[in-house]
């Protein structure tokens, strides 16, 4: 089957979803019988993305700024501490356990301390994007950089490689492709943490005016801003997928979106 | 011949989990000749040429690695090939049999004329652009050979190289390996009789941690025997293993 067959395909499959999904919700709008400000229906939703476009493009631009400043700062300071973490034994001792013991604390719990230190501005959020993608880009780049085979390390070794060429010419090529799935998970997660820091405080972005309409009972302009948040996601997400298959073109796609 | 250093190991001593491998084992292989070194799974074969190449720590500091002669071997005298090519897979064919030299920053076009020039004779040549993930099991073999070949290493240890690959294929790089590597000297771990006794002008077996030299009855290379010759020698190596002779 030829790759444009395949995508056409994929497209019909994708349409096909999506449109049994909003006649679904149509119908259990009109049967039910619900108020617009219980579940809008569908067309009051695309009205709502159609009035308040503005408004909706500004706080999503806003939103989508926070999300990749913090993506970009999460996974460089996540590499940067695996590359730490693999190269020097003293500190994997101290810091892998420190590491491990943050993960218990929830992010949604230092989201007002983040706050509290660093204002209701654009980097708290940006800090609240970034802890929540660092752990998993820091522990699947580490993972990668551990489970280097060891066929190429000998080979590297006898060739006279030093620790640092091992690392940056073998361990970290070596690593991509786990890195990547770790940037995946990463693209899914970096739109939750600046969505939590808007909540606890802001005076901007698509979690802010989500949270206006909420106390305003203004629902079908919730579900245009969580619109919105999708289709950055889902942006955020295809582009990692697209840088991931750059980096690692040896790697054969075993899931396909 | 006399420019090829022959290698000499001495006070060899290695355990695997506080079980000892070998002991003080000390050995000498003339300049520019192929040796195998037979022996059955788990006997230390493996860890001992990985003991020579610098990839085992040895158990004690005695442990000497020179040339024939006693002097030591000129840095990066030691070329490593193992069973699995160890092709990296981000990396092109041509910058793969380069690494070596990538790696120490003395890549120059000389240095690629020999690698255009080893490709060619690998009949490889079509493929210096080809990612290792492009390759069959027989051609990525081949590469390893290749980049094995480019280091300007005189000693060559082989690992298991050719066990891998299929019938065909083997045969074919043991011709190509035979011509390719006839300057250097060559110390190969195989589990193979036959290859041992078609590629080498010497034959060890490794068993108990002991390194016993097997001579064939007229003192000759084995690769140089008769058929005949060769498959009465076959069947003492499979019984000296310890095997049923077949």
């Amino acid at each position: 089957m030829t790759a444009l067959a395949t995508g056409s395909r994929k497209l019909i499959a994708l349409a096909l979803t999506l449109t049994v999904l909003i006649i679904a919700w149509q119908a259990i709008v009109s049967l039910a019988d619900l108020p617009r400000y219980i579940l809008p229906g569908p067309l009051s939703v695309i009205q709502a993305l159609e009035r308040f476009a503005p408004l909706l493009i500004t706080h999503g631009l806003y939103t989508a700024l926070e999300i990749l400043l913090g993506f970009v700062g999460g996974v460089l300071l996540g590499i940067l501490t695996a590359l730490l973490l693999a190269a020097f034994l003293p500190v994997r001792r101290i810091l892998l356990p420190l590491l491990l013991a943050s993960q218990t604390i929830p992010i949604f719990a230092i989201a007002p301390l983040l706050m509290l230190w660093l204002g209701y501005g654009l980097l708290s959020k940006v800090v609240m994007a970034m802890l929540i993608i660092y752990f998993p880009v820091a522990s699947t780049c580490f993972d990668g950089l551990r489970h280097t085979p060891a066929a190429w390390l000998d080979m590297a070794t006898t060739l006279g490689a030093t620790r640092r060429q091992r690392l940056f010419r073998i361990q970290l090529p070596a690593a991509l492709p786990s890195l990547c799935s770790g940037l995946r998970m990463a693209a899914t997660a970096a739109p939750i943490g600046a969505v939590i820091g808007e909540w606890v405080g802001s005076s901007q972005g698509l979690g802010y005016l989500m949270l206006q309409a909420n106390g305003r009972m203004q629902t079908d302009l919730m579900f245009a801003a969580l619109f919105m948040l999708i289709i950055i996601a889902v942006g955020l997400y295809q582009l990692v997928d697209w840088l991931s298959r750059w980096l690692v073109p040896w790697q054969q796609r075993t899931t396909t979106l | 011949m006399t420019s090829v250093p022959g290698l000499q190991v001495a006070n060899a001593t290695l355990s695997y989990q506080q079980r000892p491998l070998f002991k003080d084992l000390s050995f000498t292989f003339a300049p520019a000749t192929w040796t195998c070194l037979l022996g059955r799974s788990g006997c230390g074969k493996s860890s001992l040429l990985r003991l020579i190449a610098g990839l085992e720590a040895p158990d004690r500091p005695t442990l000497m690695v020179t040339d024939h002669r006693g002097n030591p071997l000129p840095p990066q005298g030691i070329a490593w090939m193992a069973q699995q090519d160890a092709l990296l897979p981000w990396l092109n064919v041509m910058d793969n049999i380069t690494i070596g030299a990538r790696l120490r920053n003395t890549l120059d076009d000389t240095h690629r004329d020999q690698a255009h020039a080893l490709l060619e004779r690998l009949q490889l040549a079509d493929r210096a652009k080809s990612r290792p993930n492009q390759l069959s099991g027989g051609q990525r073999q081949r590469v390893a050979l290749a980049r094995t070949l480019m280091q300007p290493a005189p000693i060559v240890l082989m690992d298991e190289p050719f066990s891998a690959v299929d019938a065909i294929t083997r045969s074919e790089l043991h011709a190509l390996s035979i011509e390719l590597l006839a300057e250097r000297t060559v110390l190969m771990v195989t589990h193979d009789p036959r290859e041992a006794l078609r590629l080498s002008d010497d034959i060890y077996i490794l068993a108990s941690g002991q390194l016993e030299h097997l001579s064939t009855r007229k003192g000759q290379r084995p690769a140089e025997l008769s058929l005949e010759e060769r498959d009465a020698l076959e069947r003492h190596i499979m019984s000296q293993l310890g095997g049923i002779a077949p």
